[in-house]
């Protein structure tokens, strides 16, 4: 899987982060997204696609690989 | 044999009908899945179309969520332009106006809301409502930048339409019956803040007074007459007085309604047995408020999805689902107006006191304290800093075990 963002939607609710904190972060001025880990470990694909279900902004995209 | 779920219809296909399909489908379903939805567009996304859409900063399409191409590659059968008139849940079916009928086995109820309406003027050309794309389109068409806009109604919907059209150079009168913009919703600090706010901006604030009626030149409107007497100038004129769930097609369903006007859904989205509902149209019990809420905001379509789409698996052998139900229900949103961009987690109630930051900055965290607890916090300019606040939310925090908690609220 391959994650990214659409910074310019991004809202900054932190939403993703709440859910998954291994795999996303906040800007620290206008609290933006940052993709920590773009290809999530095994472990954390389940996460990966709740997080990106759940933006309010619709700004993360799963790219299954 | 078990039985097992064959298909599964989703009325409504805006964000919170979507994003249901595809937790369906990213779950692991695996039966016929029908999207329908009485817009003839692809799925797309509201809160953009009083913001990046109106002012024209985004095209359209960036608005869109997903295209018809890749619902249908996700195994989703859209069928727009389509709109639900009736359910009969003892048979399972619902009646749609192209006049077919269609029988499910499970149904999710995501029509969401349409927007109220004055008893007066809505036939005259350039009074408007926003809630749809289309409504965007012909309200864009109509504004330019010596438009005379007056947007009726200070709610979020009617500030961010404001803060728009005065960054196209519009200029804007904003009408509003309560004293303070908002003040129901996040209070008397931040309802000021935001009256400040868009003065700065040279709004003209009109509160504490509504329309009494609309001057009209050949069909055009021309002007408002307020309760007051007042009359004012207007070539555009901005309905956004709320909305009403979209329910009128379940009459003599039997499916239940909350007084909010919403359908009655227990904490997972259940109306009744194989009924579900999500987004602007659900009332979902929420056991922390010990009430059936009914929450207008975006991010409760995401989360609504998530938790019935795990219901829906769950009751089909052999499917797990995980993800879904370890979330708390703590609702969220957002508004934008110019730079100031606000945002909420939980549901306000109780006095407000700012504990990082300050509202002269524009910056800050504050939290609602009702009965010793806090119900939610807001902020501005501090994303990290507010969403490390949510978990006092989340936990119904006694205000005493705060740090930094100074305030004998
Ligand atoms: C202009 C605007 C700005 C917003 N800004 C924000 C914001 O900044 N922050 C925030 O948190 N929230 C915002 N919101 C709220 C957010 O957009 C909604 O909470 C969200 O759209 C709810 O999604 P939904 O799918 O429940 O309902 P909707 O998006 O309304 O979708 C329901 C769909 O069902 C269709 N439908 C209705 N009846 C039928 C029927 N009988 N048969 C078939 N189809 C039917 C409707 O036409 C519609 O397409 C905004 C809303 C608007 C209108
Ligand atoms: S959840 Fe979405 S809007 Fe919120 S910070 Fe993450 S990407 Fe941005």
């Amino acid at each position: 899987m391959k994650l990214s963002a659409d910074q310019d939607k991004c809202i900054g609710a932190g939403r993703c982060v709440l859910v998954a904190p291994e795999l996303f972060d906040q800007r620290d001025d206008d609290g933006v997204v940052e993709i920590l880990q773009e290809q999530p470990p095994p472990a954390q694909l389940e996460i990966a696609r709740n997080a990106v279900a759940l933006c309010p902004a619709a700004a993360l995209f799963a790219e299954d690989a | 044999m078990a039985s097992r779920t064959s298909r599964t219809v989703i009325v409504g296909a805006g964000a919170a009908g979507l994003a249901t399909a595809e937790a369906l489908r990213a779950g692991g379903f695996e039966d016929e899945l029908v999207l329908l939805g009485d817009e003839l567009h692809d799925p797309y996304d509201r809160p953009p179309l009083s913001k990046q859409l109106l002012s024209g900063s985004w095209t359209d399409d960036r608005a869109v969520l997903r295209t018809r191409e890749q619902l249908r590659s996700a195994g989703v059968a859209y069928r727009p332009g389509v709109r639900a008139t009736g359910l009969n849940t003892a048979e399972q079916a619902l009646t749609l106006d192209d006049s077919a009928s269609v029988e499910y086995d499970a149904l999710v109820i995501a029509t969401g809301m349409t927007p109220r309406r004055l008893p007066f003027g809505h036939d005259l050309r350039g009074v408007h409502l926003l809630r749809t794309m289309d409504d965007l389109v012909g309200l864009r068409s109509e504004l330019r930048p010596d438009s005379r806009v007056a947007v009726v109604g200070g709610g979020f919907l009617g500030c961010e339409i404001a803060a728009t059209c005065r960054l196209l150079g519009a200029s804007v009168a904003l009408v509003e019956p309560m004293e303070l913009p908002l003040r129901n919703v996040i209070g008397d600090d931040l309802g000021a803040l935001v009256a400040d706010l868009h003065r700065e901006h040279g709004v003209a604030w009109y509160l504490g007074r509504s329309v009494a009626g609309f001057l009209s030149v050949d069909g055009r409107v021309s002007g408002l007459r307020l309760t007051d007497g007042r009359e004012l100038d207007a070539d555009v004129v901005v309905v956004a007085i709320g909305a009403v769930p979209c329910v009128e097609w379940l009459d003599g369903s039997g499916v239940l309604l909350a007084e909010s006007g919403g359908v009655r859904c227990d904490e997972h989205g259940r109306a009744q047995d194989g009924v579900w509902a999500v987004g602007d149209v659900a009332a979902w019990y929420s056991p922390r408020h010990a009430r059936w809420i009914r929450v207008e905001h975006r991010f409760t379509a995401n989360q609504h999805a998530q938790v019935v789409a795990a219901d829906i698996l769950a009751r089909r052998p052999f499917i797990t689902t995980a993800a879904a139900a370890a979330e708390p229900m703590v609702p969220y949103f957002w508004s934008d107006q110019y730079d100031f961009k606000l945002q909420v987690h939980g549901v306000p109630s109780g006095a407000f006191e700012v504990v990082e930051g300050s509202l002269d900055e524009r910056r800050f965290v504050g939290l609602y304290v009702d009965d010793g607890r806090v119900s939610a916090v807001a902020g501005a300019g501090m994303a990290k800093a507010l969403r490390r606040w949510r978990q006092a939310v989340v936990d119904l925090t006694p205000v005493t075990d705060l740090p930094g908690w100074r305030s004998a609220v």
